[in-house]
Parts: C-alpha cells; structure tokens; sequence
C-alpha cells in the first residue's frame, strides 16, 4: 500500500530530469519560465506535496530533457532553493541548484508603468538585487520590482 | 567620456562630474567656441519642454553647431506610429550627437543602445535629468567655491522629484548633509535614507519650514503639484507651508544660495528675487555653461 502511493506521486524516470524542492504556489512560473508548456516530453507534475521545509511544495520530472545552467538560474526568481537531479538510465548521475543570476533578460515585467519596456517593443532586462526575497532594478527606467509585484512574461 | 552616451546621473563617476565643471567654468570664460563647426545635432523633444530645449539650444548655437529636430512628438513621426528604435537609428544616420527628452522612463536608455552617435538625456519621464544635476552641481560649486561638506537642504517633492534625488546621488560623493523638508506625503523615500544610510552620511527630516535654515548653505527648493497628492484636502492643508518668503531669509548664513530647478509657481515669492540669496535664474545661465561642457566632452572636442 505505502508502495502503491509513492509510485502514483513519483513515477520511476529513465532520462531526464527531476525538479524538487519549488514552493508550491511557483510550480507553474517554474513550467512557464523553463517553457514546459510547449514541450512534447513526458512529464509528471506533482502539486502541493508535503514537504518539511517548505510545508507544501511542488516537483516536476520530465523525460528525456536537461537544461543547461543558465536555464535552470532563470528559475531562481521563483524557486531559488530548486533542487535539480539528473537522471540516467534510472540512476541519479548528476545534482544540480539554482544559482541566482546577477542579471535576467526577457522573463519578468517591469512594474514600472510608466517604463519604455511596457509600452515598446524592447526585451527587459534588470540587475537582481540579492537580499531574501530577490527584487529586480529594471536596467532602462531604473525602478525596483519586489517579489510582490513580480509577473513573467 | 568621448562618444559615452549621458542617460543617466549614475554613468558618470566623481572625477567625470569634476571634468564637466572645469570646463563648464572655461565656457563661462569664453561662450562662444566654434567646436561644433560642421558638426550636426539632433534635438529630439518627444515632449515639449521649451526651458530645457532653449538652454541646449543656446549651448549647441554658442558652439557653432547646427540643430536638426522637432519639439515635441506630434509633429514627428512618432505621431505615427514609429518605435523609438526606427526614429532613432534613422536619426543617428544624419547627426554627430542626439539630444533627446522623452515621457517614458528608460526611452533614452534604450535609445543609447541603438544608436551609433551619442545620446544625451535631456529627461526622460521622472527617471532622470543628469544634465540638470551637472548644472546644479556647477551652480553649487561656483557659489560655494567647493562641493566638500556642504549643508544641502532639499525642499517640496522630495518624493517624485527627480531633481532633488539625483543631486542625492551626486552629492554624496563629496560628504554633504541634508535636510530634508517636505510634508508627509511627499518624504523621501527609504531608498535613499538607505542609501545615505550605506555611506555614512548625515540627513535630518522635517515637516516644518520655517526656522531650520540657519546653517544652511543651499536651499533647494521644488514645486508641490496638486496632482501628486491622493486627497485634495492634504494638498490644500500644505500648499501654502512650503513657501519660501523673504522673511524667512534672516539669519541665514550669507553664503547661503536658494537654487530651483524652475519653473517656478508660488514656492518661492516674488520678493525673494531681488535677494542676494536669490540664485535660480543665474543658475539657469549656468546650465547654457554646463550643457556646452558635456556636448564637447562626449565629443571628445575638449
């Protein structure tokens, strides 16, 4: 019975990769921001799964697909403590963490509504600002975008 | 700085600020230089601002350039619908310099970056004004004879104005302190309390105006638009409280100059001008000095 259960929420992978460890309220910014809603790949998705550091967080394992570092760093606005694990031929080969970028372009929305970036045709682009919860200062009108303001794109 | 776009007061370090104003100081000599001889200028107003357009104006015409450009956006192709990339990578095909003002924030960032000709920003949005904050530091410096611990007292908008934050910045290269004198609604805001927090320099607050100046040696005084407050009833209740009056001027130290970016409405009487305190409209002139400055350093004419 305890087997059954733990095979419903994590399924065995062959190759790919598992992302543990986002705060349950980011899974889909995760899915978003990695562009997993335009894949083909396999993919389970665990939502709101008990976790003891975070209360409730969310996992995602997708097959056949790794992601270069740089990828896995734009996530770092939304699930800075993501763990990723690499999976080969049903061995974990490989652990990977998110690195907080110092800077990001095209992923978030500046808050500013008065900025350039919300009215034209230009890719954003902020400095992060590392303190607990990350803020973004926007590289063209020079505003900050705190966590509680934060939209992607 | 040669060919180093201006688009904001942060680009530039202490020792460019210090660059600006001697030569600042050499154009007060001798205004009229023909540096910019053959050379072409674009004055790009996306919004009108006549104040500002006249004193590049002036500087580009003292240095014998010429000026192609338009005042404001409806008489540009903007009104058409072209993006400020297309106007601007057309723009800088025929110019050796753009100067452009422009209502959205980050505009003249983003205009730096595709453009091959310098851009320098002559405002955009409530971001940034630098060449305002080079002419205030000018007026400062000139007035003062240093830029070294001096008393600044801000005054008005200290929360939207983005005058009053860019001589924050630029001053606290040279260990200002500052009051600050604003109502409630329009304090300064945390980040830069944080900022001066970070550099170990002195800032008080008040709300009142009336018998603080007394150590003073600049009184930077705003303007406090009725658009920025949420209630109308606070705006009325303060409207009147930071007003600078000629009485108000006794027992102020004799160094001290009232500066104001202008135009100005009411926030500083009329019988303040005649003053010897009274600086703003020479500081005006000395924005002429101050532009033509930056426009032959980024040239490299200088």
């Amino acid at each position: 019975m305890k087997n059954e259960k733990k095979q419903l929420l994590v399924s065995a992978l062959e190759n790919g990769t598992v992302i543990d460890h986002i705060p349950a309220k980011s899974l889909f910014k995760v899915i978003s921001i990695l562009g997993l809603d335009h894949v083909d790949n396999q993919m389970t998705l665990g939502g709101n799964l008990n976790s003891q550091r975070y209360g409730k967080k969310a996992i995602i394992k997708i097959s056949e697909k790794f992601f270069e570092q740089d990828d896995i760093n734009k996530i770092a606005l939304v699930a800075p403590e993501a763990k990723l694990n690499v999976i080969r031929h049903y061995e974990v080969v490989e652990k990977k963490e998110v690195q907080v970028p110092a800077e990001i372009a095209g992923i978030a929305k500046c808050v500013n509504p008065k900025c350039i970036t919300n009215h034209q045709n230009v890719t954003t682009k902020f400095a992060v600002i590392p303190k607990d919860e990350i803020s973004l200062k926007c590289h063209y009108c020079e505003k900050i975008t705190d966590q509680e303001h934060l939209e992607l794109l | 700085m040669k060919n180093k776009s201006l688009v904001s007061i942060n680009d530039f370090t202490k020792d460019d600020y210090l660059r600006i104003l001697e030569l600042a100081k050499e154009f007060e000599k001798d205004p009229n230089q023909n540096l910019l001889d053959g050379k072409v200028v674009a004055s790009l107003f996306f919004e009108p601002s006549t104040r500002t357009k006249l004193s590049f104006d002036t500087a580009i015409n003292r240095l014998g350039g010429r000026i192609i450009g338009f005042s404001d956006a409806s008489s540009s192709s903007t009104s058409k619908g072209e993006s400020l990339k297309d106007t601007i990578m057309t723009v800088a095909n025929y110019a050796d310099l753009i100067v452009m003002r422009h209502p959205l924030e980050g505009s003249a960032r983003l205009a730096s970056e595709v453009s091959q000709v310098p851009i320098i920003n002559a405002g955009d949005g409530a971001n940034q004004h630098p060449t305002q904050t080079l002419l205030d530091l000018y007026s400062i410096q000139k007035t003062q004879g240093t830029l070294e611990n001096l008393n600044i007292f801000l005054v008005g908008d200290l929360k939207y104005g983005r005058t009053v934050h860019s001589l924050l910045i630029a001053m606290s290269e040279f260990n200002a302190t500052f009051n600050f004198v604003s109502p409630p609604e329009l304090r300064i805001p945390d980040e830069y309390k944080q900022f001066l927090d970070n550099k170990g320099l002195k800032y008080y607050e008040h709300t009142d105006f009336e018998g603080i100046m007394h150590n003073a040696d600049i009184v930077y005084m705003t303007r406090v638009q009725r658009e920025r407050f949420s209630d109308p009833m606070e705006y009325e209740k303060v409207k009147n409280v930071y007003v600078l009056k000629r009485d108000m001027l006794e027992g102020t130290k004799d160094n001290m100059k009232i500066l104001h970016p202008l135009p100005r409405v009411n926030e500083i009487s009329e019988d303040v001008d005649t003053s010897d305190q009274a600086y703003y409209f020479p500081q005006a002139l000395n924005g002429v000095y101050a532009r033509q400055a930056i426009i032959a350093s980024i040239l490299g004419l200088k």
